[in-house]
C-alpha cells in the first residue's frame, strides 16, 4: 500500500488515566502531547491558558507526555516529576510550574519545586529515584508515535491532529470551528 | 525491475521514475558517503528491514524535527531488527555537524555527488529545489519496497507509518 495524505487522528482516546482539565461534558476537547523542556511547547503554553480562560467550561484540556530526551536532556524526569505530582494531586500545579522554570529542570531543581508545591517530599524523590512513573510517561509517548505526533508541541482536536500554527488566534478559530461542527 | 551495472554506475534520465517507486518494486542498490571516510551500500542490509527517510536537507527546521522524532523512536524500530537511514543531498561534514548537534543514533548519508542521484533513481527528487522530496521507504529483508509514503515537503510525516508498515512486514512472515 502507498500512503497517501490523511489526516492524522489520536488512537488512545481520552480516558480516565489523563490528566484533564474542564467538564467532561465539553464540547471541544484539546489535547496537548509536549514536552517540558521544549521550547515552542514553552511559548504554547501561555496561549492555551488564554484558551482556556477564553473558553471556560466550553473546553476540556489534557496534556501528554512527548518528552523528545535526546534533544532534552531534563524533559524525561521533568515528566517524571509532573506525573509524581499527579499522584498528589497536583499536577496541574506541577506542569504549569515546570513550564514557568523551563531553564531550571535538573533533579535538583524538581524537587525543589516539589517542596514549593508542598508535595511529600520523602515520597516524590522515591519516585523519582526508582522511575516509578517511567512507564506512564513512555506509554503517553508511545500513543503520541501512533497517533501521527511529529513534534512538540502537537495539538489534537477532537481528536483530530491539528497541523496549522498554534498562535492564539490559529489555534482558537479552530478550537471554536470544532465547537460548532 | 533490475538495473544493469552500466546503468546503475551512470543513471541517466531514463532511469527516473516520474513519481516514488510503489510497493512492490525491488528498491534499487546504491552506496554513498555516511562519513567523509566510510560509505554504506544499501546490499549490507539485506536479510533486514530497512527504513530509508530521504529528507531535503539537514539544519531545516522541520527537518530537524523529524530526525530528531526518528532519533527518539529508533527503540520502537529495534524489535522488528530494522535499520533507519537518513539521505539528504548534504555533504559528509553537513550531516556530520547535523548528526553531533542533534545527537543522532543513526546514519545520514550523503546523496551528494552526483547530486542527488540516488533520490532521482527512487523517483523523489524535486528538481526545482534541488533537494529530496520529504519520501519514507520501508524495505523488507529482501530489498523489496512494501510501503513508500511522500510527504507534504512542509510536514514532518511523523513515524506511525513506518510502525504499521513494520507490523504489516512481520504479520506476513509469520503467517
Amino acid at each position: 500500500m502507498t500512503q497517501e495524505s490523511g489526516t492524522a487522528s489520536l488512537t488512545l482516546p481520552v480516558g480516565q488515566r489523563d490528566h484533564r482539565r474542564g467538564p467532561e461534558t465539553a464540547p471541544v476537547t484539546l489535547v496537548e502531547y509536549g514536552d517540558y523542556e521544549c521550547p515552542y511547547c514553552g511559548r504554547a503554553y501561555p496561549i492555551v491558558k488564554e484558551i482556556q480562560r477564553r473558553l471556560g467550561d466550553r473546553l476540556r484540556f489534557v496534556f501528554r507526555n512527548f518528552p523528545l530526551t535526546q534533544s532534552h536532556p531534563h524533559a524525561e524526569h521533568a515528566a517524571e516529576a509532573a506525573e509524581a505530582a499527579a499522584v498528589q494531586e497536583k499536577f496541574w500545579e506541577m506542569h504549569d510550574y515546570l513550564f514557568e522554570h523551563q531553564q531550571a529542570l535538573d533533579d535538583a531543581h524538581l524537587v525543589q519545586y516539589a517542596v514549593t508545591l508542598n508535595l511529600d517530599k520523602e515520597t516524590f524523590v522515591r519516585e523519582m529515584t526508582e522511575h516509578v512513573h517511567a512507564n506512564r510517561v513512555h506509554e503517553d509517548f508511545l500513543s503520541g508515535v501512533r497517533s501521527g505526533v511529529n513534534g512538540t508541541p502537537t495539538f489534537f482536536i477532537n481528536g483530530v491532529r491539528h497541523d496549522a500554527s498554534y498562535e492564539l488566534e490559529t489555534l482558537l478559530a479552530a478550537i471554536e470551528a470544532a465547537m460548532s461542527s | 525491475m533490475s538495473l544493469d551495472e552500466d546503468r546503475r554506475e551512470n543513471p541517466s534520465a531514463k532511469d527516473e521514475p516520474s513519481s516514488a517507486l510503489q510497493p512492490g518494486t525491488q528498491a534499487p542498490d546504491f552506496t554513498l558517503h555516511s562519513t567523509p571516510d566510510q560509505s554504506v551500500s544499501l546490499s549490507e542490509f539485506r536479510g533486514q528491514p530497512v527504513i530509508l527517510a530521504f529528507y531535503p536537507a539537514d539544519w531545516s527546521p522541520v527537518c530537524g524535527d523529524q530526525m530528531a522524532l526518528y532519533n527518539e523512536v529508533l527503540p520502537e524500530f529495534r524489535p522488528f531488527n530494522a535499520e533507519l537511514i537518513g539521505i539528504s543531498v548534504d555533504g559528509v561534514w553537513c550531516h556530520a555537524a547535523f548528526a553531533r548537534d542533534r545527537k543522532l543514533h543513526f546514519p545520514l548519508l550523503a546523496d551528494f555527488e552526483p547530486k542527488g542521484a540516488v533520490a532521482k533513481r527512487y523517483g523523489v527528487y524535486r528538481r526545482p529545489d534541488g533537494t529530496s522530496e520529504r519520501a519514507l521507504f520501508v524495505l523488507d529483508a529482501q530489498g523489496m519496497i512494501r510501503w513508500s509514503y511522500v510527504s507534504p515537503v512542509g510536514i514532518n510525516p511523523g513515524a506511525d507509518g513506518i510502525l504499521t508498515a513494520l507490523e504489516a512486514l512481520k504479520t506476513k512472515e509469520i503467517s
